[in-house]
């Protein structure tokens, strides 16, 4: 039994009753069983776009605005500061990681069924799990520390907050960071359910 | 086959239960007060949440490293344990990941944040705050192991009857 392919093979094992109770049980068990295949899909489809909005997000997130530094007799001075997302190694790798992962489950998804006739391919598949998992919350966690930063600033340091002067800036970063963290607890469930389904293997390298 | 196994990971989570412990003692540690220009500055681990994340991680991680070396091989919380081995190293590397993206405002500044780099002014404080991290990438590495060890011996039977 599988996590991808259900429990095909309780199916056959059903009995075949003439009674409409029965027909019914029956019918149940095939859509509880067809949900149950349709799991990991739904969550691996939603991990994918939930990192591919993050990655998004926050790579268009630019803002920048215009100001007055200085007066020069009676000329007033102009100049532009803006604030890219390249600018901070930390939003630069949480895009990375988020891109990497977005691809990743869409692959997944993509060659699907290529993969995961194979005993060994489901391991890979799940191994690969867990590792961009623990790449997306660093990532994710990289991103916040510097968004705390940018928000209340460190005055022991003398940095002071930025998020006063880019509003909308920091809030497309916040919206980028939850999504990535809503990305990191599907892959972690994902994880649960493969883990759970592998767990019922009497051996798990092949036979 | 199992005993050894069992030896294997008690000696690797002693490892990774030092290297938590020294990181985080190294964290908690690390203070220093200078004036420059007739201004004094502080620097505290305290006074960066990012820090304090990096504190409570790894002392976390110390325990939990500790407490686990107490769970037989074989039961079922031996599957429970390496879910939380995964859990607990995403948490160890968040921490890790974090301090260092201070870390590095802190060495490199941000120029367009105008953000300047402390470290030249508080040069002691900047070393200890590296030391804490190579051990926390030290712990992180071990555990690394541990989890791939594990994995490893699950994959393969541990006693050779087919």
């Amino acid at each position: 039994m599988d996590l991808e392919h259900g429990s095909k093979t309780k199916l056959p094992a059903a009995p075949a009753a003439a009674t409409p109770a029965c027909q019914c049980n029956n019918k149940l068990l095939q859509l509880g069983d067809r949900l149950v295949a349709v799991q990991p899909v739904v969550l691996r489809a939603a991990a994918a776009l939930a990192t591919a909005v993050a990655a998004a997000v926050m790579a268009l997130n630019t803002q920048s605005y215009t100001a007055v530094v200085a007066i020069i007799g009676t000329k007033p001075l102009m100049q532009t500061f803006t604030a890219k997302f390249r600018y901070t190694p930390a939003f630069v790798y949480f895009v990375i990681v988020n891109a990497i992962a977005g691809t990743y489950n869409l692959l997944v998804l993509i060659i699907r069924r290529l993969i995961l006739q194979r005993r060994t391919g489901g391991l890979v598949v799940h191994m690969l799990d867990m590792v961009i998992m623990a790449l997306l919350a660093t990532g994710a966690a990289t991103a916040a520390s510097m968004a705390e930063l940018g928000k209340k600033g460190n005055l022991h340091a003398r940095w002071n907050p930025i998020c006063d002067k880019f509003g909308s800036f920091c809030s497309r970063g916040g919206i980028a960071i939850v999504s990535s963290l809503i990305g990191v607890a599907l892959m972690l469930a994902l994880n649960l359910l493969s883990a759970a389904a592998n767990a019922h293997r009497p051996n798990v390298v092949g036979q | 086959m199992a005993k050894l196994y069992r030896l294997i990971t008690a000696v690797l989570r002693l490892a990774v239960a030092g290297a938590a412990a020294a990181a985080a003692i190294i964290m908690v540690t690390s203070h220093e007060t200078t004036s420059f220009f007739g201004i004094e500055m502080e620097a505290k681990y305290s006074y960066t949440p990012s820090f304090i994340f990096f504190v409570v991680a790894f002392a976390v991680g110390f325990a939990y490293s500790l407490l686990v070396i107490l769970v037989r091989p074989g039961s079922t919380a031996s599957r429970l344990v390496l879910l939380s081995d995964v859990v607990v190293g995403m948490l160890l590397a968040g921490a890790v990941a974090a301090t260092g993206a201070i870390a590095d405002v802190g060495k490199n500044g941000n120029e367009h944040a105008g953000w300047l780099p402390i470290c030249p002014q508080v040069r002691a404080y900047c070393v200890h705050v590296e030391g804490a991290l190579i051990a926390g990438f030290v712990s992180l590495l071990v555990h690394f192991l541990i989890i791939m060890y594990s994995l490893h011996a699950v994959a393969e039977p541990l006693c050779c009857s087919h």
